[in-house]
């Protein structure tokens, strides 16, 4: 099969040049990894790996390092390609609480990342079945969950029941956008009720949870799957460690919160590396797939 | 005489305050308390059971703050625990199978942060109480009464009409939480009040709940009996209304009135 060329085989990796003097090693691992060089740094081993390389091994290292994937990179990796169709490209929030600075602090986001907000939804196929399928970019306001993001979330699954197709959704999110208070707040109950009908329609819904999931995302949307799927040593939970930490005035263990712990306790279904999350979407996607509900696909 | 935000945070929070179960004894008769959620737990967060309202049975879910320090610890200062919200699913989905109306009342500062609530699923019990209210074929009244903390508070206000008392607040997240996240300085949090828009005043603007409960001066404790005929006046209309619809007219505008948001 054609995907297989996307397969990376091998992993071009060298040393880091490690004679810096401390300060200096450290401002620089704060800096984002955005791979638009030759060369990317891998926050996980310290190795350089050719950006290339890494793209075409779903931005994994061989340390087990996950790269920051961004929506378009996220689709990429999971459509047939060409398949894509946006929907509500340009849905911004209205700032319902007229928050001091937000406007002018979104306004900046919008032009470094070029993104409207923290997430992409459309319709796409998977292996030629056609499915509609949101992702959250973590590099807006950390994916943080506003009006907009509520909105198109509720759009997409009101669309998906109408044409009987299933969703799946890409989740990365610090939670609730703190700038729209009462209002993020309600996205929660306005996005599960969009999934409750979806659902009532007896109609699949795929979550795939990715690092960060947290917060008023995982207490809605998330958590809500028929299936749900998770990135390996992903960061999931309802209230953040440093929260938690502070509250019980302990140190939390190792592993606490990650996809492998809620796979043990239950609330994953399966945990899947990304190079496998085409694969195993696309056969869910079988699985659900009634021939007399086929939609032509335009 | 009007508080300011921060007023109305530190008189929501007062230990003075009447509880949910200070409501259930003064607005209905008969009240038989039921427990534990069937899979892990009894919370003692959250009060739940079954009462008449006048001649109507209904299931009512409190949260509960304790009166005194002692109450308060085995209560965990109205801090549910995952249990705590499967409890109010299941009595909830009871109320379904009995055609019986339910009725929440809401305080807390929010769900609880701990190890054993993660463990548990905090975020999926949570998640599965929005789902299932907004298609719960029974009707649902909220009141929140003191603090409405977050996602705690949102687990069981998911209803066909959702009031607020007059010196209530209810929130994304503590205004201490919120000025720590955004102020990186917790003990801004009285700016952050004012930012938050966190009143009954402020959300009746927006729409978000359906209207406001007088409380006399001062605040509830001063006149009990005052608040709670309010509150029983405010019930005892809208179960008419809500009962004189039909169940798919009721849950079509329960989802209109969230979508909208």
């Amino acid at each position: 099969m054609s995907r297989n060329l996307f397969k990376a085989k091998q992993y071009a990796t060298s040393k880091v040049y490690r004679s810096r003097p401390q300060e200096l090693k450290g401002s620089e691992e704060e800096k984002p990894n955005v791979p638009q060089g030759i060369m990317t740094k891998c926050s996980g081993c310290g190795n350089v790996i050719y950006t290339k390389l890494l793209m075409k091994n779903y931005k994994m290292c061989e340390c087990g390092f996950y790269f920051k994937v961004s929506a378009n990179e996220r689709l990429a990796m999971i459509l047939d390609e060409n398949t894509f169709v946006e929907i509500d490209p340009q849905l911004t929030t209205r700032d319902p609480l007229n928050f001091p600075g937000y406007g002018d602090k979104l306004i900046k986001t919008q032009t470094q990342t070029g993104l409207v907000d923290g997430l992409v939804t459309g319709k796409g196929l998977i292996f030629g079945l056609p499915t509609y399928i949101g992702v959250m970019d973590a590099s807006f306001f950390m994916g943080s969950m506003g009006t907009a993001i509520g909105e198109k979330l509720a759009r997409m699954f009101e669309k998906a029941t109408e044409e009987h197709l299933p969703v799946i959704v890409y989740t990365a999110s610090g939670g609730a956008r703190m700038q729209e208070g009462i209002f993020s707040l309600m996205q929660m109950v306005k996005v599960s009720a969009a999934v409750a009908k979806h659902s009532e329609a007896g109609l699949l819904y795929i979550t795939v949870l990715t690092n960060p999931t947290t917060g008023g995302v995982t207490a809605s949307f998330a958590m809500l799957g028929d299936i749900i799927l998770a990135e390996p040593g992903a960061l999931i939970g309802f209230a953040g460690p440093r929260v938690i930490e502070q509250t019980i005035g302990q140190k939390l263990p190792e592993g606490f919160q990650r996809s492998e712990f809620l796979l043990e306790h239950g609330f994953v279904d399966k945990i899947v590396t990304r190079d496998k999350q085409k694969d195993t979407i696309g056969l869910l996607i079988k699985l659900h797939y009634k021939e007399e509900e086929r939609i032509v696909w335009t | 005489m009007d508080l300011t935000p921060w007023e109305k945070v530190k008189l929501a929070r007062m230990p003075i305050r009447p509880t949910g179960l200070d409501y259930i004894e003064w607005i209905f008769k008969g009240f038989v308390e039921l427990h534990g959620d069937r899979l892990y737990s009894e919370d003692r967060a959250i009060v739940g059971g079954l009462a008449f309202f006048d001649d109507i049975p209904v299931t009512i879910i409190a949260q509960q703050k304790g009166r005194n320090t002692k109450e308060n610890i085995a209560r965990n200062f109205s801090m549910p625990h995952p249990e705590g919200y499967r409890k109010a699913l299941r009595l909830m989905k009871q109320a379904e199978k009995f055609s019986r109306p339910v009725i929440c009342f809401i305080d807390t500062p929010g769900a609880f942060c701990g190890i054993g609530a993660e463990e548990r699923g905090q975020g999926e019990a949570i998640a599965t109480n929005l789902a299932e209210m907004m298609m719960l074929r029974t009707p649902i009244i909220s009141v929140v009464i003191s603090e409405g903390g977050s996602g705690g508070a949102l687990a069981l206000g998911v209803a066909d009409k959702v009031y607020m008392l007059e010196h209530a607040i209810y929130s994304i997240l503590s205004p201490e939480g919120f000025a720590s996240i955004l102020y990186k300085d917790s003990t801004k949090a009285e700016s952050a009040a004012n930012d938050m828009k966190l009143t009954a005043q402020d959300l009746y603007k927006f729409g978000v709940i359906d209207n406001i409960i007088p409380e006399p001066l001062g605040g509830a404790h001063n006149d009990f009996e005052f608040v709670t005929g309010k509150v029983r006046d405010v019930i005892s209309s809208d179960l008419k209304e809500l009962m004189s619809l039909s169940i798919d007219e009721m849950l079509e505008s329960r989802y209109k009135k969230f979508r909208n948001m």
